[in-house]
């Protein structure tokens, strides 16, 4: 939004307070963006416990409050609640202003809501470590936390929904994704927090839970997500988005097909078949609808693609857009029955999910803050080697990661179905694990090497601050 | 309507997740309607079971009596509940899985496939089907292990599978030592010896071979 366009607006409504300093509540964005930080250290600890238990080279043994098995939910919980959620309330305080030309309704409920959620996190960690985790997963968020963190949720729709309900005229696309995102991460996490804990059991559970498991990437986190890149890509690469149908081809297939697919976690359950089919070919048309998403975002690419090379946050952006394709056809081929029953329960799945959370929508996010600290800060980056290397470690990381735990799941499966003994399967994983290890700690170090970028950059700009 | 914000709310939002909550949980929940959920108390009446935790007191007989004292139902159902807490608490689903697939040979490996109205009970709530097998399906557990065998595997699972990635549980002992299993400890066994319990083949683990003597030649 061009300045010439809001100073028009802001004399239509008379109103004189419609800059941007007083639309975007700026030092909130950078602190949702550290808590986020701090939480994916928290979380990568968890998951270095693992890797380093898996390997047996866990020094830590011995205190239940060290337990690798707690720091498992840990890890996956501090990415979705921690990461992941906060990075999103990041991204959300900064756009929906900017696209809607209105505050949000409340800044001290702004604020409120920034401590509420962190202390739903930390209490969430705290439950986990004391062993009162809920046995649903990605729902491990201990019973009594679960209403105060419904309670946020709804805090969060209504402070956003109010300045979007204002708007006037059409709706941009990312506005139609933040929308629909409210209302389903609220009833997605009283769907699968409440039902299979207090009303259902058995197969009519796990079939909940798998809805849940699904739901929860595919209704809290794409959207939310897409919606960013829908706002940011066409502002870095300053023309618009290539074709408005193809956004709202996206945009409806996700809304319809994404919810019918939760069943596909858990294929030869006693879970009826016609329902397991269901979820398969549902799944299917979505890698269509998603790739219709990357044909129109590559399409907005075509004639500039040299800023892949020389701007940093849209070399995140894209990278992390072909990782998405890759996870998304890999999910076309991996929800067929034919490979279900090799790969379920195996390595290869957890190589999915890392390629999907870290290697697409963590890439996003360290895009954003690429492009956003400096912008917050109002000092650009200590050392752009320094972001380079974070570019390179993360997406090499990711990359041996995902190629590595592939590998490993087609071992597993077919060490399994030999009926050799159990503890084959473990030595064959075991130089998997190694790799696995080694491929994490690059990531961890690419973080690294992106903190202490921003630690100097914060410096810098308190000193140049302070000449000022 | 594909651009409004009463379409997007309505439609998208709130219709198509009922639409999808109806298709893919309701039916599930009506097809088993008729399956009675079992409580505790009626899982813990079964005498594979009481077997298992009479047994659990014959060889622990202090640590039994302390934080249990008689081995009856009710004490039965108090350690069932509670070694199923421990199960999530532990996030040992997150490692073993509780449901036998029709495919890639699963049944010779552990037996019975799963069916529906083995899960319809309150230990399955939120079932405990899992995602991930670093270690072993745990459904038909139950039986193939002596009490004491689990006793040590847990204390130092690597001291009976010696590359085992499975984590040490002291804290399900008292003093750090394997023969004092405390009421955790006594909880998570009862709870794994529950798994399968209600099966025909429950078997005894004097009689149990495991897959890799079946396999054996016997003409070696
Ligand atoms: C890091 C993953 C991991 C976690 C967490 C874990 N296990 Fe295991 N478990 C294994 C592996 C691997 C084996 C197979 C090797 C062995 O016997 O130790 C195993 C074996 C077992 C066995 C023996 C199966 C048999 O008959 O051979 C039982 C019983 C068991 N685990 C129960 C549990 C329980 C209960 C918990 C939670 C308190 C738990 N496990 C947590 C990985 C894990
Ligand atoms: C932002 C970065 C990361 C994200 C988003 C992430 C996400 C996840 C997710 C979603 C799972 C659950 C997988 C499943 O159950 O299918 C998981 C498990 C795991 N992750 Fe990560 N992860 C990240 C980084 C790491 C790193 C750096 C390491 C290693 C050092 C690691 C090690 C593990 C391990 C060992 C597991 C358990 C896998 C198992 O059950 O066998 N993760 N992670």
């Amino acid at each position: 939004m061009s300045e010439a366009a809001q100073s028009s607006l802001a004399s239509d409504d008379g109103a004189a307070t419609l800059d941007h300093d007083h639309l975007v509540e700026e030092r909130l964005v950078a602190w949702y963006f550290i808590a986020g930080l701090v939480y994916l250290f928290i979380s990568f600890s968890g998951g270095l416990m693992m890797a380093l238990q898996l390997v047996q080279w866990n020094p830590l043994q011995g205190s239940e409050y060290l337990s690798p098995g707690r720091w498992r939910m840990i890890h996956t919980n501090a990415v979705a609640y921690g990461f992941l959620a906060n990075c999103f309330l990041a991204g959300l305080h900064w756009a929906v202003p900017r696209l809607t030309l209105k505050p949000v309704l409340s800044r001290p409920l702004s604020y409120f809501i920034f401590i509420a959620w962190q202390v739903v996190v930390v209490s969430t960690a705290a439950g986990i470590l004391m062993g009162q985790a809920q046995g649903i997963e990605w729902g491990e968020t201990p019973k009594w936390i679960d209403p105060l963190a419904l309670a946020g949720l709804a805090l969060v729709a209504l402070n956003f929904m109010a300045p979007i309900i204002q708007a006037k005229g059409p709706l941009y696309v990312t506005l139609w994704y933040f929308m629909a995102a409210f209302v389903w991460t609220f009833l997605t996490y009283a769907m699968g927090n409440i039902a299979p804990e207090y009303f259902v059991s058995g197969t009519s559970a796990g079939a909940i839970g798998g809805l849940f498991i699904h739901d929860l990437v595919g209704l809290f986190v794409t959207p939310l997500a897409w919606g960013l890149m829908y706002y940011f890509v066409p502002i870095l690469l300053k023309k618009p988005i290539w074709s408005h149908g193809l956004s709202l081809v996206g945009f409806w297939g996700l809304a319809f097909f994404y919810p019918l697919n939760g069943i596909h976690h858990f294929l030869y359950t006693p879970i009826p078949d016609f329902l397991e089919y269901g979820a398969i070919v549902s799944t299917i048309a979505v890698e269509f609808v998603v790739t219709t998403v990357i044909i129109n975002f590559f399409g907005t690419l075509w004639g500039s693609g040299r800023a892949v090379v020389t701007n940093l946050p849209i070399r995140w952006f894209y990278t992390g857009m072909v990782l998405y394709f890759i996870t998304c056809a890999q999910c076309a081929m991996q929800v067929t029955h034919t490979f279900q029953k090799l790969i379920h329960f195996t390595d290869w799945v957890v190589g999915h999910a890392h390629l999907v959370m870290f290697g697409v929508f963590s890439m996003w996010f360290f895009g954003m803050m690429t492009y956003l600290f400096p912008r917050l800060l109002k000092q650009s980056w200590y050392s752009r080697n320094l972001c380079e290397w974070h570019f390179w470690l993360s997406a090499g990381g990711i990359l041996v990661m995902f190629i590595d735990l592939t590998l490993a799941g087609i071992f597993q499966g077919y060490f399994w179905a030999s009926l050799q003994p159990w503890e084959a399967s473990i030595d064959g994983s075991y130089p998997f694990w190694v790799t696995r290890l080694f491929a994490g700690l690059a990531i961890i170090g690419g973080q690294l090497a992106f903190v202490y970028n921003l630690w100097k950059t914060w410096q810098l700009s308190r000193r140049s601050a302070a000449a000022a | 309507m594909f651009e409004s914000k009463s379409g997007i709310l309505l439609i998208g939002g709130i219709g198509f997740f009922l639409f999808a909550f109806l298709s893919n949980a309701l039916v599930p929940i009506l097809l088993y309607r008729h399956l009675p959920e079992q409580t505790v108390e009626e899982l813990a009446d079964n005498q594979n079971l009481i077997y298992q935790f009479e047994d659990l007191k014959n060889r622990y007989p202090e640590q039994f009596e302390k934080y249990y004292g008689e081995a009856n139902q009710e004490n039965l159902t108090k350690a069932l509940r509670l070694g199923s807490h421990i199960y999530t608490g532990e996030g040992c689903w997150h490692c073993h899985s509780q449901f036998i697939r029709p495919v890639s040979n699963e049944s010779s490996r552990w037996g019975k496939v799963a069916s529906s109205d083995e899960f319809q009970n309150e230990l399955q709530r939120p079932v405990m089907w899992g995602t991930r097998r670093v270690g072993p399906d745990l459904s038909r557990e139950g039986g193939r292990r002596g009490n004491d065998w689990h006793a040590v595997h847990f204390f130092n699972p690597q001291s009976l599978s010696p590359r085992s990635p499975m984590p040490k549980y002291a804290w399900f002992y008292d003093d750090n030592d394997p023969s004092k299993p405390n009421e955790r400890g006594l909880a998570i066994i009862t709870y794994v010896q529950w798994l399968g319990s209600w099966l025909e083949e429950y078997p005894d683990y004097e009689d149990y071979q495991p897959l890799e003597d079946q396999m054996r030649n016997p003409l070696e």
